[in-house]
């Protein structure tokens, strides 16, 4: 009986990340500790210095590309993409491993209507703030003080996403 | 050194961070996405019983420790690897954003809107409040933002993804040529 409840509890605790598309999800089945988490911290610096050093954390970056006035942002984002999808289709075809030798594991993402109306509010975020929530990071640590209220507006903004999430069309 | 402190190009910063997509699954099965980070957030802090935020965040901790590396990394770059020169903008965006009433391009963001002075007036009100409130509110909604959906979905082939892309560039274009003229307009 034990067993069941608890089996329960985990597809729904997998109900509540699918719901959100498996955005950024974790699907090691290791379970990570304090130190085991440092890896992501250090990718996590090497990511912050490309996205300064490469400006695209600027609010005139983001302007160019979106008067189609720069090749920049098109180029990161594209070349991004195309290395990503290489990175993928090799990982799935040899069947790397990771290191713990678990198999890797990506879920697909579900259409919902969110994609759309969510997106088009959040283009309009980006272009305004000049900023996706990456680059909303390293502008903090840039000493852009400023954007630490854009960041907890930010995550008021996802808050209330949540409070109203039964409420919107999906 | 000076290449280092030079402002990256594209065909540099772009497959570097299209590589993060493997090393994340690799290191520890982790896709690629930062806005859930802001969602984990709330499920540490503000959970209010809200059954979008019950769910075990610290299983999906990494995402926190890699936000806080971002920020880290941020600083390095900015005060390690510092850009001796100012920001060079393509000269049709700086002549549009003048006419519109930015003042300062020096650096990569305009102090005329982006200034710690700027917090408690209508300009940050639009900027910071405004601005990060629909970045947050949306990229939730949308199930992920750029890399998320952008970098790590279309790399998956995920159309889904493709379907959210196409909403965040027209949501950022129709902002920047309809909305721009009559928020500058305001605040001037």
């Amino acid at each position: 009986m034990r067993h069941t409840n608890q089996e329960n509890q985990l597809t729904s605790e997998q109900d509540y990340i699918r719901q959100d598309g498996f955005d950024g999800s974790n699907q090691q089945k290791n379970p990570e500790g304090f130190v085991s988490n440092l890896k992501y911290l250090i990718v996590g610096v090497l990511f912050g210095i490309v996205f300064v050093k490469a400006e695209i954390v600027s609010w005139f970056r983001i302007q160019e590309m979106f008067r189609f006035q720069s090749f920049h942002m098109y180029g990161v984002i594209g070349s991004a993409v195309l290395v990503g999808l290489l990175s993928v289709q090799i990982i799935k075809r040899l069947n790397l491993r990771t290191i713990d030798h678990e198999e890797v594991h990506i879920p697909e993402k579900t259409f919902n209507k969110g994609q759309i109306y969510g997106g088009l509010l959040f283009g309009i975020g980006w272009a305004i703030t000049g900023a996706c929530p990456g680059p909303l990071f390293a502008q903090i640590g840039s000493g852009f003080l400023a954007v630490a209220v854009t960041l907890l507006s930010a995550i008021a903004g996802t808050w209330t996403y949540g409070l109203l999430r039964s409420k919107l069309p999906h | 050194m000076e290449l280092i402190q030079k402002p990256w190009p594209w065909y540099i910063a772009g497959p570097l961070i299209g590589l993060t997509v493997p090393i994340l699954l690799l290191l520890g099965n982790k896709s690629f996405g930062i806005s859930s980070s802001l969602r984990h957030i709330c499920a540490a802090v503000i959970p209010a019983n809200i059954s979008f935020f019950k769910y075990d965040w610290k299983k999906e901790a990494w995402n926190l420790f890699f936000v806080a590396g971002i920020t880290l990394g941020g600083f390095i770059a900015t005060f390690a690897l510092t850009n001796p020169d100012h920001i060079v903008i393509a000269p049709a965006t700086q002549a549009a954003l003048e006419n519109l009433g930015v003042t300062d391009f020096k650096g990569l963001m305009p102090e005329d809107l982006f200034s710690v002075q700027n917090i408690f007036s209508v300009k940050g009100f639009i900027f910071l409040v405004l601005g990060g409130f629909l970045v947050g509110f949306g990229t939730r909604y949308a199930g992920g933002c750029t890399s998320g959906h952008s970098i790590m979905g279309m790399a998956n082939l995920q159309w889904p993804s493709l379907v959210a892309t196409i909403a965040f560039m027209a949501g950022g274009f129709a902002c920047t040529h309809l909305l721009f003229p009559l928020i500058f307009q305001w605040i001037k």
